[in-house]
């Protein structure tokens, strides 16, 4: 399997914890992972509202290098960022529905050199880690299991709306079916897929902080020890605003928002630096460094 | 390409010519189902119907290539849903044979098509007619009568350079 | 090329109908019509424009009479729409049907290219083939056999019973076969029928016993079909008898043995309710089962598990009906004609996860809720939740698993009268507030939309939206402890979210899961959707293209409950017409051995699925029994000799039609094809 890596704008500054865990846990699997070479920003949702054929170009860009450093032959780009995921699949989707895009994209591609075929898959790493490379032999290499610890596993928005490539759009498991894999219990929750802000919490903040206090609420009252996410500003959301909801209304939210490769990587046995633990703001509560085999993992 | 296939050709450019065996029950039916629906398709086949698609006989299809087909189709029912029950595999093991065969005496495997298409499958049988006529198209006219009587030629030459040495011989 | 029944030239009669536009507009017919006169043997070739018609058919007859034709091809529609009405004709004309030959370039070619000069062409290459063709038919005689009068109905609920009934009173001999302990389906199960707001029951329970006295029915329940042998007018069926373990003429149906069984209460899923509550593994279904017998259920029964039990249902019972040595009978059963109403299974909610069924246990389908509002209901009509709350808003959800690309993709046409019905009877049966969600509201019946009007005046709120989820999150005080419904509301164009106590579903109707061996049986087939397929949806929606096997209600199409009905008298009647011409013709393609040319090597003996070929041991050669043979032409293919002929579908039939095809007048020296018109 041929994987190459887009980390994407947010994995290099507020994500950083996201670029760290994930690359440490597929190092650990074996799975190896090929940065892109000279990729661009890939405009995100907020470019697509200025120019449409500007905005596929500019993202286009980025699979065209895909498929250059790839060699020939599919190549699968993994983008964990879920804004970066849905904004490739977006565009590959849209170019090889619609060829009078591709042909204006390819206009302005062929200007710098490059035309783009159509081969390469834009893949979530949650998607590789439970299809490509199985829960079955993930079940194996978990050193440290998280018995008791109860997960939130929140997928929000953009891993499955519109495009449902690897899970249901409404009811996705795959998180879930993994952090069962780790030893933990997922619990059942009716939000796991509900907004939770975006980036309304910069813009109306009002409204974004709503959104988020619903889903740290409810997985709060259902007794979840922590919460993770695939998404760096879902992670950013739903972690660094509990204190000011505390404060305006009068809430006891402290739920440990964490990167679902975070969790993968503590049971996992690894480093907790090379995890980007010590980026969260409210530390896991997983005893997993003191923990004997059948002992909970949670605190 | 798939789009001008209702168009006509201009005079004397060769259009593909594809004879194709139906079974009563699934495919002519369905064949007749994608008429009532009006699915428009290439004109470069032609209609025969059996009862079931075991009573084709590999000969059938061998004569309609020597005669100038240029493909033949066989359309028959889903296995399992024959109307008498087995005819269809029958059908499937003779055309097995059959196609290596026809390989072996250089006329493409492509030519001879078997189709499993039920009685409310109209769509289906557009889309293999159109599939098939841009699929023979690629390849060429496989031109039999005509390439007989090359042959027949080149015997003939053949015998009478033969006929013209023992002569000489005998002489 | 003569004909040895003719002493004489073959002498051919070509007609190509202009089918008003509907050939003519794509096709040159008179081009055609020149053409085929050309043609060695063709005396006669004219076009008209509907050669089906009285005028048409007569200009046949009368040809043959002035011209002495001996054969007759028609150019027009499909042979299996009009074969049969040009055969009936070339006979009139006093000529044997079989020397008949029909194009079709209706449907085969007017219809489904638009290219006028292509489809010209083609039609002169299929008259051609044709006119080629029918110089090798021969004088045939239809094979006859006779009907045997006796009719089996498989499917108990109200379709089946219908027929069963019909045909019953009509003085025929009728096996009804019920997969159940007792007939009634799905019908009984409900509380009230839409538009009259009928008992179900009381409507149902007198045809019930209609059926169990009727001297001209004989019903066997929890029986199924395992095999069905033979063809129309003549089926073997092979019907196996599930045991009760009780002795049917000894039971009087007073359920002590219930009372007195060592579970003191339920303990299983009890279907009739659907789960809603538990029987014991010795139970009636309902009180009004027919037949009223007990049945033992040998997957739950102590006895039958472990061996030990007390059995104190058989002493309970005075008349010693309870016999646990009872095993499976299997029947044979002769009858000439089938009718299958095996009717269909609700869409499994589960598949639909975002509404929570099977999550939140105050959520329900419509078949569930039926049980509850019914007085011979779990709760006696009392609708009690399963948390045993009384609710005080209920929301109904319509188009649950239909008009879904994710489900089922069609629309299940009982369900918003069944929804509106539901709404009305527990509006009469609680005092809450009802919503209904729906998408549009179908009620083409008759008295249907007079159904809906009265509902909107019994203050049952509807919304327009399809419904996006059922959620137990709730974002205010109103909504705690409450199902949340959320949909857009799109006649006002917001999302709203609405907090009831009750949800129900309007689950759709889909084909039952084993629809697809129970058509193997009979050798019908299904649509792409999983219904029994009908002959033709408009003119022959309950026939098969198996002749003498028929199809009623829902098991080929959601239907209600007067469709349904109107379905089974009208295959009733089609089997009454097969039943009633006594004898049947049936189309004479079998095939048959030349023995001269036999080398009796064999092959073809083990090709026929119907046993037809045998061997004749004296004389070295192969036979046909044409009784048995059902003219697929198989045998005639595999023969090495070419020592088997079909009927109708001869060798050189065949090959003349290959080169009528393709020996086209323009063909160029090189013999390549083109398809330059002539």
């Amino acid at each position: 399997m041929n994987y190459i890596y887009y980390p994407g704008c947010s994995l290099h500054s507020t994500g950083k914890a996201y670029a760290e865990s994930v690359q440490t846990v597929f190092r650990a699997l074996d799975i190896s992972l090929e940065e892109l070479e000279d990729w661009n920003c890939c405009g995100a949702t907020s470019y697509f509202s200025m120019d449409e054929t500007e905005a596929f170009a500019l993202a286009a860009r980025n699979l065209e290098l895909a498929e250059n450093q790839g060699g020939n032959g599919g190549v699968n780009l993994i983008a964990p960022c879920a804004a970066c995921y849905l904004v490739l699949t977006k565009t590959q989707h849209y170019l090889t529905t619609y060829p009078d895009i591709k042909q204006k994209v390819n206009d302005a591609l062929d200007k710098v050199g490059l035309h783009y075929e159509g081969k390469t898959s834009v893949r979530h790493p949650l998607d590789v880690l439970v299809n490509d490379y199985g829960l079955d032999k993930i079940a194996k290499r978990v050193t440290r299991p998280l018995k008791g610890l109860k997960v939130a596993c929140y997928y929000g928005c953009q891993v499955v709306r519109p495009y449902a490539t690897f899970d249901d759009a409404m009811y996705p498991t795959s998180m879930d079916r993994l952090v069962k894999a780790l030893g933990a219990e997922p619990i059942e929750w009716p939000l796991k897929t509900r907004c939770c802000g975006g980036s309304l919490t910069g813009t109306i903040q009002e409204a974004g902080l709503r959104l988020s206090r619903a889903l740290l609420l409810d997985a709060q009252r259902r007794k979840a020890d922590i919460l993770v996410t695939c998404c760096p500003l879902c992670q950013h959301n739903l972690e660094c605003y509990q204190g000011r909801i505390n404060r305006k209304m009068k809430d006891h939210i402290d739920l440990p928002v964490a990167y679902f490769t975070q969790l993968m990587g503590m049971a996992l046995g690894l480093e907790e630096k090379e995890l980007g633990i010590h980026r969260l703001f409210i530390k896991p509560r997983v005893a997993v460094s003191a923990q004997k085999k059948g002992e909970p993992a949670h605190v | 390409m798939l789009s001008d296939i209702n168009q006509p050709v201009p005079k004397g450019e060769w259009e593909p010519r594809i004879i194709a065996f139906f079974c009563n029950w699934c495919t002519y039916t369905a064949a007749d189902l994608a008429g009532v629906s009006r699915l428009k398709h290439a004109p470069n086949a032609r209609i025969i119907r059996v009862m079931c698609s075991g009573r084709v006989d590999p000969q059938f299809i061998l004569d309609a290539f020597a005669r100038g087909a240029d493909g033949v189709l066989i359309g028959g029912c889903h296995p399992g849903d024959c109307h008498y029950m087995e005819g269809n595999y029958k059908a499937l093991r003779r055309m097995r044979l059959l196609r290596r065969m026809m390989v072996d005496m250089g006329i493409e495997e492509a030519r001879l098509r078997l189709e499993w298409i039920s009685a409310s499958e109209g769509e289906r049988v557009r889309t293999v007619i159109n599939d098939m006529v841009a699929k023979i198209r690629a390849l060429g006219p496989l031109a039999l009568p005509g390439r007989f009587k090359e042959w027949d030629k080149e015997i003939e030459s053949l015998e009478d350079e033969v006929r013209g040495k023992e002569e000489a011989v005998h002489a | 090329m003569s004909d040895s029944s003719n002493n004489g030239s073959i002498r051919v009669g070509f007609y190509i109908c202009h089918c008003g536009h509907n050939i003519a507009s794509t096709i040159d017919v008179d081009a055609v019509a020149k053409y085929v006169a050309t043609l060695p043997g063709v005396i006669v070739s004219r076009d008209y424009k509907y050669m089906c018609s009285d005028p048409g058919q007569e200009m046949i007859q009368t040809d043959i009479k002035e011209h002495t034709l001996n054969r007759i091809v028609v150019a027009s529609c499909s042979p299996l729409l009009h074969e049969h009405t040009f055969r009936t004709a070339t006979e009139k004309g006093g000529l044997n049907p079989y020397f008949f030959q029909m194009v079709n370039i209706r449907e085969n070619v007017s219809w489904v290219h638009t290219n006028r000069e292509a489809a010209t062409l083609k039609a002169k290459d299929l008259a051609r083939a044709a006119v080629l063709r029918v110089f090798h038919h021969r004088s045939l005689e239809p094979k006859r056999v006779p009907v045997n009068p006796d009719a089996m109905v498989v499917g108990g609920g109200i379709a089946g019973i219908h027929a069963a009934l019909t045909l019953a009173n009509a003085g025929k001999k009728v096996y009804l076969i019920e997969r159940e302990p007792t007939i009634g389906g799905h019908m009984a199960m409900f509380d009230k029928t839409f538009p009259t707001l009928d008992c179900a029951a009381c409507i149902l329970t007198p045809k019930m016993s209609q059926v169990k006295n009727h001297p001209n029915i004989t019903l066997w329940t929890y029986s199924e079909v395992s095999k069905v042998e033979g063809y129309v007018g003549n089926y073997n069926v092979t019907v196996q008898r599930k045991p009760r373990y009780i002795i049917e003429d000894l039971c009087v149906g007073c359920m002590e043995c219930i009372e007195k069984c060592i579970y003191k209460e339920g303990k299983y899923f009890d279907e009739f309710n659907v789960g809603l509550s538990k029987r014991k593994p010795i139970y009636i279904p309902f009180p009004q089962a027919t037949p009223q017998l007990v049945v033992i259920d040998r997957e739950t029964c102590i006895e039958f598990k472990s061996g030990k039990c007390k059995k104190t249902c058989v002493e309970a019972c005075d008349r010693d009906a309870i016999d646990f040595k009872q095993t499976e009978r299997t029947e044979e059963v002769k009858v000439g004609t089938i009718i299958l109403a095996t009717g269909f299974q609700t869409f499994d909610a589960k598949r639909v996860p975002y509404y929570g069924y099977g999550k939140y246990p105050n959520v329900y389908t419509s078949l569930e809720v039926e049980r509850l509002v019914n007085a011979s209901g779990p709760t006696g009509g009392d609708v009690i939740l399963r948390d045993g709350r009384r609710p005080t808003s209920v929301a109904i959800i319509h188009c649950v698993g239909s008009r879904d690309k994710n489900t089922n993709r069609w629309c299940s046409r009982t369900c918003c009268m069944y929804s509106l019905k539901l709404a009305h009877l527990l509006k009469e049966h609680t005092d809450a507030e009802v919503y209904n969600f729906y998408i549009d509201m179908r009620t083409p019946g008759k008295s249907y939309e007079e159904f809906y009007d009265k509902l909107l005046e019994e203050n049952v709120h509807f919304i327009r939206g399809r419904v996006a989820e059922v959620t137990d999150w709730s974002d205010r005080p109103s909504e705690e402890g409450k199902l949340v419904i959320r949909v857009e509301d799109t006649m006002v164009g917001v999302v709203r979210r609405v907090p009831v106590d009750m949800v129900v579903l309007a689950v759709g109707m889909e084909p039952k899961s084993d629809a697809q061996d129970v058509r193997k049986l009979f050798n019908i087939s299904c649509s792409t959707e999983g219904f029994f397929l009908e002959r033709h949806p408009k003119l022959a929606p309950v026939d098969t293209f198996t002749e003498g096997v028929f199809i009623a209600g829902a098991c080929q199409g959601p239907k209600d409950i007067p469709d349904s009905v109107a379905q089974a008298g009208a295959a009733a009647a089609q089997a009454l017409t097969l039943i009633d011409s006594g004898e049947i013709e049936l189309e004479p393609n079998t095939a048959f051995v030349v023995q001269e040319e036999c080398s009796g090597c064999r092959t073809c003996l083990t090709i026929c699925p119907y046993s037809a070929i045998s061997r004749d041991e004296t004389k070295q050669k192969a036979y046909i029994n044409e009784a048995l043979c059902k003219g697929c032409g198989t045998c005639v293919a595999a023969c090495p000799s070419g020592a088997i002929k079909q009927n109708l579908f001869e060798d050189e039939m065949i090959f003349s039609e290959i080169r009528g095809i393709l020996e086209t007048e323009s063909a160029d020296t090189n013999g390549g094809s083109s398809c330059c018109p002539t």
